[in-house]
């Protein structure tokens, strides 16, 4: 479970080309036209490199603290200076970027696989099922995530693992209704009838005959919520309840430096406050892209 | 029409949220329990009113009372919110408007991508950004929301403008957004037709028939932020050093002051449901469709 899962979930678009290459392919060219996309797609992938091979070409141990030097504007040994122990902040931000990009893919993954086969059983079966299993769903979705993940990490303890469940298991109810409402429309099909008639289980009707058709807007909804999981991870890392010590992990970084700023410190917290922006940027720039492929 | 209004209004919803947001709290509290499916709201406030009059608890920290810290925290917090709303409601809209007149112009497309690119960010990042340019390179506004002891309505306006920009960045985008596409669906609707082309001024047209029905989803939309509003609140008081109910329920959850905790909660709850009543309350006001339904 390290950095190296973050880039398999990512170009998702492209897995199941072989078995529909048309629609699929139309898909991949109108995303490799959309300059939102590619832009979006840059920054994201600059951002992995970063975190999968950033830590062989910094110029500093981004955890080697050096008090003689600390605090020292940017100059030309320390590009974005150094902070309150010493430490390289370009180095720092570099591979500050590597505990983000593996707890938030890997809590949307886990939000997309609950939230699908959650959404993929109520929008089949219907009836008082989906009445009640929707009314706690949208029960959840009003509770902001942070207050959510801060009682959660209360009662669970601070450690990675946790953000990922408490962000995956927040934001699978908001996927599961994307899913229902996919479904709902599918599931009127000739072909799904045609699966009944043939006495196909629930169960083969929904996971092998519905999925493979409601994919496009589980794409789309992925890619907006790995948005949304850099927002959080970096909210409950700076929060103090989220990515702990030492890592150099940017909203960490901020929450420890910003009570100086005050003081004109402003190099310890700029360029990690631009680095969330820009990774949250890119990932959105993408998930546009990627719906405007799917909606064209 | 009425129907499809009433599956539009986050009411039930809000309902929905107190129960097993109350249970999962109060079962620890007073031990005793609501259910999901008791949607009387009064019966709900009844039951809140004996909580906050009987027994709120003693705070673990403090050793003292749990209900004063809990009331001057959501009186400051409503400062805040308070000046983020008056900000961002009537320019958030304008913006939508004027983007919506402005369709796929230049003006729009900055309207629209900025407030979409402002509202994706957290908002301690959006926050740092705002204190380093305001707060240190310009000194213009003070970068901790701690009046001196006794200042007047304008000093504390003053200590809130910067606290308030985060919230009122993540909020414009959505409102913008809200107002844009009802503008847009209004303005190409049958009624705004008819009203052109019986040649009423395009000025007349705009006021009395495109806004009124443009700007009744966006109400919806104000209302339901209050549920995001108050997860924003958590993180810019901890960043801006303010005694509100976010900072409260922080402070709580780090030093595991349970009665202080649950309290805080509750609130926000009670908040949240007086907020979706207002909103319920004006919707129908404005939607004469809705009155008339009732009255029948």
């Amino acid at each position: 479970m390290t950095a190296t899962d973050t880039p398999a979930s990512l170009p998702a678009p492209s897995a199941p080309d072989a078995t529909r290459r048309s629609p699929w392919g139309e898909v991949l060219h109108s995303l490799s036209r959309s300059g939102t996309f590619l832009t979006g797609l840059f920054i994201l992938l600059f951002w992995v490199v970063c975190a999968l091979f950033g830590q062989h070409f910094v110029p500093y141990d981004p955890l080697e603290s050096d008090i003689i030097n600390s605090l020292t504007p940017p100059a030309a040994d320390h590009w974005f200076g150094t902070d309150q122990l010493g430490r390289d902040v370009f180095s720092r931000v570099i591979v500050g970027s590597r505990d983000i990009l593996t707890v938030a893919p890997l809590a949307t993954i886990l939000a997309t696989i609950a939230g699908t086969a959650l959404g993929l059983v109520i929008g089949y079966f219907r009836g008082i099922v989906d009445d009640i299993v929707s009314r706690v769903l949208e029960a959840f979705m009003a509770i902001p995530v942070v207050i959510i993940a801060l009682l959660a990490i209360v009662a669970l303890g601070t450690s990675k693992i946790t953000v990922i469940v408490v962000i995956g298991l927040s934001f699978a109810p908001i996927i599961a209704r994307t899913v229902r409402s996919a479904v709902l429309a599918e599931r009127e099909l000739d072909y799904v009838a045609a699966a009944k008639l043939r006495h196909e289980g629930a169960l083969h009707t929904m996971f092998v005959e519905i999925l493979p058709n409601v994919i496009p807007p589980i794409l789309v909804e992925t890619t907006v919520r790995l948005g949304y999981a850099i927002f959080a991870v970096a909210t409950l890392s700076f929060m103090g309840f989220g990515i702990q010590p030492p890592s150099p992990d940017w909203g960490l970084s901020i929450s420890s430096n910003y009570g100086m700023i005050g003081g004109g410190f402003w190099w310890t917290v700029l360029f990690d406050a631009l680095a969330i922006a820009s990774l949250v940027i890119g990932v959105n720039l993408v998930a546009d892209g990627v719906h405007g492929a799917f909606n064209d | 029409m009425v129907f499809l209004g009433g599956q539009v209004l986050p009411g039930n919803v809000g309902r929905a949220i107190l129960g097993p947001f109350a249970d999962q709290r109060a079962v620890d509290a007073l031990n005793h329990s609501l259910g999901v499916d008791r949607p009387l709201l009064v019966q709900y406030g009844t039951w809140i009113w004996n909580f906050l009059h009987g027994d709120m608890g003693t705070s673990y920290i403090f050793r003292a009372p749990v209900a004063p810290f809990v009331i001057d925290a959501l009186g400051n917090s409503m400062k805040l919110a308070l000046v983020a709303f008056v900000l961002v409601v009537p320019i958030g809209i304008l913006g939508g408007v004027i983007a919506a007149l402005n369709l796929n112009r230049p003006l729009d497309r900055i309207i629209s991508l900025g407030g979409l690119s402002v509202t994706v960010l957290p908002e301690f990042v959006t926050g740092i950004i705002l204190i380093l340019i305001f707060g240190v390179w310009l000194r213009w506004l003070p970068i901790a929301a701690a009046w001196p002891k006794g200042a007047g309505f304008f000093t504390q306006l003053y200590y809130l403008i910067l606290p308030s920009l985060p919230l009122f960045l993540v909020l414009f985008g959505y409102i913008a957004r809200m107002a844009r596409s009802g503008m847009i669906e209004a303005l190409d609707s049958d009624y705004t037709r008819t009203a052109v082309l019986k040649g009423l001024p395009w000025r007349t047209v705009i006021w009395r028939h495109v806004l009124r029905n443009a700007l009744l989803p966006t109400i919806t939309v104000i209302a339901t932020q209050t549920g995001y509003l108050i997860g924003g609140l958590v993180v810019i008081e901890t960043l801006f050093r303010y005694q509100g109910i976010g900072s409260l329920i922080f402070t709580a959850a780090r030093g595991k002051d349970f009665p202080m905790l649950e309290a805080g909660i509750l609130t926000i709850g009670i908040v949240y449901a007086v907020a979706t009543l207002v909103a319920d309350f004006l919707y129908s006001v404005l939607n004469p469709r809705i009155r008339l339904g009732a009255e029948q």
